[in-house]
């Protein structure tokens, strides 16, 4: 087979087309193979490049700009994380990047001032905590929720309840933690009503032992609704056969929920699972961020808060990278780990083994 | 069939299967009312808000804050706050913002997804890795920090739109779409002599209204929403977006928007009710939006989800 590269500018396809021109039945599998067969000839390196680069061109432009935001938003960004091990200053030069090769290298001492900095600690224990409550109380919510929404029959209740919980989910963090406060806030509706009735000083939004509480609940309130569509989902798929079967069986109602839609819903909550707990140590950063000033430092500094504190408030870019660079290590490190255990328990995971 | 058959019919439940139990009344009741609760969880403090925004300040001033109740709806908050000043400035901005960024965003993923959706083309497998292997680190905030502050785009509306333009998982639902279109159907086309811009834009687009849809309000949500990167890049209080004037007024508790703390001061208007009005200013595009888009979300969020 001969490719006349150029005038076709995606060979494979069309030579199938050309080749078979007339069984319009056999077309698409004939097409499957000759393509596969073609892009494993071009794997193997024996369409040239340059016929390859020549077929493919308007391909390649169209994902170039994509290619050019990442590598310069995110891989350039990635090298500047050497300021960590610098006592970096961004005014030794006129441009902060190139203020870089003139500021002096300190080795690890951004790191060694981390271990004994009691702030630093303080963020991680609260880091671990919040998200270790999120992931307790949040994540069964969806679930239930999914389940409940599953086992409504009625469309049109059904699309109704959805369209009301999806929509908290497109509201802003500042929305979000604005609505609690007119609710639970010192001068929200709770405190309104309590006072005509003589209490007063009631105020959750400034309580920092409730904080973590309150920063579920708030979570809950904009994501829980959302998170059922990917149950839904899966539940869609379950088979009715699976269902009828197991009725006939004599299974109830719970014990159908336990034995044929649980497990169906196992590999989501792998899933998910694995890509909430690699997302840990970024939890709530725009949430926390936004009350830390009514519920103060020692019950809402996240890491990524601290680093936010340091660097851009106080300009120590040189220690608040640093912490960064731990932060985006660790969490690294939990991705591998949780797609690790998934796969362990026979699940899929973020990616194949 | 009359419209009022058509309506009592769908409201009724479909035939259960003959295997499944018959419902029990309680367990109706018990399922309705939560529902109704989660419902009401979610609208209640909606309500609450949109009344607020909407009451005058006699109202406001005699239940001592916010107003369940509606009592002599006004919209002088909202006549007020839209005739110019701090709030009808962020608006624009924030409208221009979104606007411009949605295309700009849709326009880059839109050229990835299908660039990327024919395996074996060029560099295919070696972009698609560039692409997702951002989804497992962040470069941190300090490097990317500086980089946009030497760049020179801080005090400039790109700094709001650039280092956030791509969500790699957005590309990638869009791309799992575009693959899933029959080949025949480009392939006809591509013999008829279109090229790949060609079978794009008037093949695999219109076929695609769904998930463009979907993605496109992902992407502006996402740049509606947006304050923490006009909090850090922006130094100019005249160019922030609504959601950091929302901050402004409601967190950090300045009473008015400025422009009419003077009407505020003599009594005229209720602060109140001017915050309540800028929260349903901030929340009304979305809330509209959103059902439009509704019934693709399962469709986009799975192909997203389960092909990776």
């Amino acid at each position: 087979m001969s490719l006349t590269a150029g005038s076709r500018p995606d060979g494979t396809r069309s030579v199938a087309a050309v080749e078979e021109p007339t069984a319009a039945v056999g077309a698409a599998t004939a097409t499957g193979r000759v393509a596969r067969r073609t892009r494993k000839a071009a794997r193997e390196g024996k369409v040239p490049w340059r016929v390859r680069l020549r077929r493919d061109r308007t391909l390649i432009l169209m994902t170039l700009p994509v290619i050019l935001l990442l590598v310069l938003f995110n891989y350039v960004p990635l090298l500047g994380n050497v300021v960590a091990f610098q006592d970096y200053d961004p005014y030794v030069s006129s441009n902060g990047i190139t203020a870089i090769f003139h500021s002096p290298w300190v080795g690890v001492e951004q790191f060694s001032r981390m271990v004994d900095d009691p702030l630093f600690w303080s963020a991680v224990k609260n880091t671990i905590l919040l998200f270790s409550l999120q992931l307790v109380l949040f994540f069964p919510i969806p679930i239930a929720l999914a389940l409940l929404i599953n086992s409504v029959i009625r469309p049109r209740v059904r699309a109704v309840a959805q369209a009301i919980m999806y929509l908290p989910h497109f509201f802003s963090w500042v929305l979000v933690v604005t609505v609690f406060q007119q609710i639970f806030g010192g001068a929200g509706i709770i405190a309104q009503t309590l006072e005509k009735h003589g209490w007063t000083g009631f105020d959750l939004m400034t309580n920092s032992d409730l904080f973590k509480y309150l920063v579920t609940a708030q979570a809950v309130w904009k994501d829980a609704g959302w998170g059922i569509i990917v149950f839904l989902a899966a539940l869609a798929a379950v088979s009715t056969d699976l269902y009828e079967a197991a009725a006939m069986d004599g299974a109830g109602r719970w014990r159908r929920m336990w034995h044929v839609t649980l497990p169906a819903l196992r590999p989501v909550i792998a899933l998910l699972l694995v890509l909430r707990v690699g997302d840990a140590l970024s939890v709530g950063f725009e949430q926390f961020l936004l009350q830390r000033d009514a519920v103060g430092v020692g019950a809402s500094e996240v890491l990524d808060t601290y680093v936010w504190n340091m660097g851009i408030q106080n300009g120590d870019f040189s220690y608040a990278a640093a912490v960064g660079l731990v932060k985006g290590a660790i969490g690294v490190c939990l991705v591998l780990a949780a797609n690790k255990f998934a796969h362990l328990l026979g699940e899929q995971g973020v990616y194949k083994k | 069939m009359s419209l009022n058959t058509q309506l009592i019919r769908s409201l009724r439940a479909p035939a259960r299967p003959a295997w499944e139990e018959p419902a029990s009344r309680i367990g109706l009741t018990a399922k309705g009312g939560f529902l109704a609760l989660c419902c009401l969880g979610v609208l209640g403090p909606l309500w609450i808000v949109i009344v607020t925004s909407l009451s005058p300040k006699p109202v406001i001033d005699r239940v001592g804050g916010l107003v369940v109740i509606p009592e002599g709806i006004t919209f002088i908050n909202y006549t007020e706050l839209l005739s110019g000043g701090q709030v009808s400035r962020a608006i624009m901005i924030s409208v221009g913002v979104t606007l411009f960024g949605t295309l700009f965003s849709m326009a880059v993923s839109v050229g990835a997804a299908y660039g990327l959706s024919r395996p074996g083309s060029l560099g295919h497998r070696f972009f698609l890795l560039t692409m997702m292997a951002t989804m497992f680190f962040g470069a941190g905030l300090i490097p990317t920090y500086l980089l946009v502050q030497s760049l020179g785009l801080t005090d400039t509306y790109l700094s709001l739109v650039l280092p956030s333009a791509v969500s790699v998982f957005n590309i990638l639902v869009l791309r799992a779409f575009f693959m899933g279109i029959s080949p025949e159907l480009t392939e006809s086309a591509r013999i008829d002599g279109a090229g790949d811009v060609r079978i794009l834009l008037t093949i695999i687009m219109p076929l695609s209204r769904a998930v463009l849809a979907v993605i496109s309000l992902f992407y502006a949500v996402g740049y509606w929403s947006a304050w923490f990167n006009a909090s850090i890049y922006l130094s100019d209080q005249e160019m922030l977006p609504l959601q950091n004037v929302l901050i402004q007024l409601v967190q950090k508790n300045t009473s008015a928007p400025t422009g009419l703390q003077q009407a505020v001061h003599t009594g005229q208007l209720s602060a109140l009710g001017l915050q309540m009005a800028v929260m349903v200013l901030a929340l009304i595009p979305v809330a509209v939006a959103s059902p439009f888009v509704q019934r693709h979300f399962k469709k986009g969020m799975l192909t997203g989800a389960v092909k990776g």
